[in-house]
């Protein structure tokens, strides 16, 4: 955590404290706390993991540990948008993964980081459920169905 | 309960406002699969269209009735006709939808699907005449993408509600032995029966027990209780409320995954309004029981689906397994006794508790009673979720309702990555739990994936056991190192890597995982690879023996041509290819550099749709 912590400055945000505060101080609570820290920031950060240890008066490689474990929390920031391949087993067998490599390679980014000019971040999802319009990926928070190679690189050109 | 009925009859009104309406009602289909196919879209240009031409009606936001294959869905109804179902309504089929049927009152060329009211128009059929719909027994889903999601009136003029009112009257100890009676098994796959875990609950003493439905979804390929949750959220808390009550427990989670974002709007909506009409909180419809439900949202663990990995998520704690006993019903969420149920388990009972369970009986067969729902998908014309009655033969599903596969049927996995394989031989076999493992595979929550020549089932053993070893929580070895070794090997099958020894090392590594993990991910994890083997060794064996990949999917064994006759010269490739493999002047046969290629598949698909491309190039593998 140290060396993570280094490379940012610890920031109290007040409202952020408001809204920790919305929550009683139960470890229960721990993963939304992380769930609203995302939300706010878009990754975990450091000072977060930080502010919701002492809040909860768990230690800090307690709340990491927990964070760790779900894919769902990032430790880096996002980029401008968001793109999700979804690799799901409809799309997995409808050619998902063709679409994930063609993202690494053209804008070379692997999944969980972010394009060195900010503008996308890559992730790999599970399933988002929409299996008989696979495959699919979401930008944003905008589901794309029935893709390919093709139409996936008129659609990523739509966002910069 | 007197203020029940009240509001019962107004939702009637309200209902009969929408199903005979004086002036028009446009219903759209609005489920995440719905928007994803373009249902927004399609609503705004609907209203664009109305404005256009001054023209006043109702528009209605549904959820899916299942046949995603045809979304986005628009169902009409103007006054004095049955409401009318439209299927692949895109933008500009919305507008001329609306000056057809609204403004010229004419339903040629409008090719409807179908209409839902009770008396046929001009010999139109009933939606559920749809080849899809008509083998289907809709008890879980009757309401799904006919009422809105948002309306509790929908919901209640549907007969909402009932099964609680009556379970309110009964003793907890009665309503037990009704789902008892019924013969419901967990849908979540493990088929336990429901009414023998709520008794194990109910005879504990404790003055805190909890009720926690399973909404963690996470079989990839699965989406029946997005789609049920979504479409008609009321079923759903209709069923854990009567649960709560029949095992004594005064709070309730709803453990759902985050990537839901609808199915948790709606559930949020939903409980606020079962809130304001005194369905929720204390003294439920006077009756002295009260009772109250949290949303907790997942975080993204394949592993917080097993019951005790779930409890440990929602106490904010990693989300690993531990052994039973003791079984939640004695010591579960805080230490306390606690019953977790499935999305469908729970969106069933209301259903026994209005009709009975004589009635439940009449579906599925001895043993295996009621219904379950699908999702069906993968290479299959007409994919969606459906629900049959247990003891379905696999055939009926993939050949009546699913219309068949693209090119020839190969295989269909049950049960999502815990579960396996099924070739085209087994296909009669009947739907049960029972007949599903005996096959090797099991029944799980309801995800069928179907496969034909051109997936390989290698690749695909592959992807299931590299979902399972990402998702491996770390706790035991067997499955910690075990999938990992197993995906290593598969890897160098699908690579060319490996030799015909290889399958025994697998196979044995496989009984391994699955005789000594701890806890049913890993114990089911290697069930694709224990199926594929056994169903489909041949396809192993050429892998290895022949480095030939007869799907032509694992991209190692495979190579890009361009058949010189059948090219036009067009360049589209040209202009697609990433790497600059394909080159050669206009109007003249291309060239690709096998060497520079990395399988992209872009130019074989803009061969294949292009309309001035000749389909040119093809895909070899090494034996060929």
């Amino acid at each position: 955590m140290n060396i993570l912590k280094n490379n940012y400055m610890k920031q109290t945000e007040s409202s952020f404290l408001e809204l920790l505060e919305k929550y009683p101080p139960e470890e229960s609570n721990l993963i939304p706390l992380l769930q609203k820290a995302q939300e706010k920031d878009g990754f975990i950060s450091p000072g977060k993991v930080e502010e919701i240890a002492e809040y909860l008066k768990i230690t800090e490689s307690e709340v990491f540990g927990v964070a760790s474990f779900y894919s769902q929390f990032r430790f880096t920031p996002p980029g401008r948008h968001s793109v999700s391949v979804c690799l799901g087993t409809a799309c997995h067998v409808n050619g998902g993964e063709t679409l994930l490599k063609t993202i690494e390679r053209d804008f070379e980014v692997k999944p969980g980081e972010c394009t060195a000019d900010g503008r996308f971040d890559l992730n790999r999802v599970a399933c988002l459920g929409c299996c008989a319009i696979a495959p699919v990926i979401k930008v944003d928070n905008e589901i794309y169905s029935n893709m390919n190679v093709i139409k996936m690189n008129d659609i990523l050109g739509l966002y910069e | 309960m007197n203020n029940l009925e009240t509001i019962r009859e107004k939702s009637i009104t309200e209902w009969q406002s929408v199903r005979q309406p004086d002036e028009p009602v446009i219903f759209i289909g609005m489920a995440s699969c719905g928007i994803a196919a373009g249902a927004d879209k399609v609503k705004a240009v609907i209203k664009k269209t109305l404005e256009e031409y001054k023209l006043k009606a109702k528009i209605v936001e549904v959820g899916c009735i299942g046949t995603c294959y045809l979304e986005p869905i628009v169902d009409i109804t103007v006054k004095g006709q049955p409401r009318i179902s439209f299927g692949n309504v895109d933008e500009k089929r919305a507008e001329y939808l609306i000056k057809k049927v609204l403004i010229e009152k004419d339903l040629t060329k409008t090719k409807p699907l179908g209409h839902l009211g009770p008396e046929s128009s001009n010999g139109m059929p009933h939606l559920f005449e749809q080849s899809m719909l008509k083998h289907q027994v809709r008890i879980v889903t009757r309401n799904c993408g006919l009422i809105d999601p948002g309306s509790l009136m929908h919901y209640l003029a549907n007969d909402g509600y009932i099964g609680l009112a009556n379970a309110l009257k009964k003793k907890p100890l009665e309503i037990i032995e009704e789902i008892e009676a019924a013969g419901l098994r967990g849908r979540g796959g493990a088929g336990f029966p429901t009414g023998k875990k709520w008794k194990a609950c109910h005879n504990v003493k404790s003055d805190t027990k909890y009720l926690i439905c399973n909404a963690d979804e996470g079989d990839p390929g699965a989406f029946m209780n997005r789609l049920l949750i979504e479409s008609d959220p009321h079923a759903l808390l209709e069923g854990i409320l009567i649960a709560a009550y029949a095992i004594g427990a005064t709070q309730g989670y709803i453990y759902i995954r985050a990537e839901y974002p609808l199915a948790i709007v709606r559930l949020r909506n939903a409980l606020n309004q079962m809130k304001e009409n005194g369905l929720l909180g204390d003294n439920i419809l006077d009756s002295g029981f009260s009772f109250s439900i949290s949303i907790k949202e997942g975080a993204g663990a394949f592993v917080c689906g097993e019951e005790t990995s779930l409890i440990h998520s929602i106490e904010g704690k990693r989300g690993m397994p531990r052994t039973r006993p003791p079984y939640p019903a004695q010591s579960g969420l805080f230490g306390k006794p606690t019953v977790i149920n499935n999305v469908e388990t729970l969106g069933t009972v209301p259903h026994i508790l209005r009709n009975g369970s004589a009635w439940y009986r009449k579906f599925g067969v001895e043993g295996n009673f009621g219904t379950k729902t699908f999702s069906l998908v993968g290479k299959i014309r007409r994919s969606g979720l459906i629900e049959v009655p247990l003891g379905t033969r696999l055939r009926e599903i993939i050949f009546d309702i699913g219309g068949g596969t693209m090119k020839e049927f190969k295989a269909v996995q049950t049960g999502g990555p815990s579960g396996g394989c099924i070739p085209s031989e087994l296909l009669d076999t009947r739907v049960t739990y029972e007949t599903l493992a005996g096959i090797g595979s099991i029944m799980g929550s309801g995800g069928l994936i179907v496969m034909d020549t051109d997936t390989c089932v290698v690749d695909v053993a592959r992807y299931f056991l590299d979902f399972i070893q990402k998702e491996s929580c770390g706790k035991c070895t067997p499955c910690r190192v075990g999938t990992r070794h197993m995906v290593e090997m598969l890897e160098k099958i699908c690579n060319g890597e490996a030799g015909p020894d290889i399958l025994d090392k697998l196979e044995s590594m496989a009984r391994l995982v699955k005789s000594t993990s701890l806890c049913g991910l890993g114990q089911t994890a290697p069930n694709p690879v224990l199926t594929t083997l056994r169903y489909f060794r041949p396809e192993y064996v050429k892998h290895v023996k022949d480095y030939y990949c007869p799907a032509l999917v694992c991209n190692e064994l495979i190579e890009y041509e361009v058949i010189k006759e059948k090219c036009t010269g067009c360049q589209r490739c040209v202009s697609v290819c990433p790497t600059g493999a394909i080159t050669g002047p206009r109007s003249e046969p291309h060239n690709l550099d096998t060497s520079k290629c990395i399988k992209c598949r872009a130019c074989y698909e803009v061969c294949r749709f292009d309309a001035i491309a000749g389909n040119a190039i093809i895909i070899t593998s090494r034996k060929e």
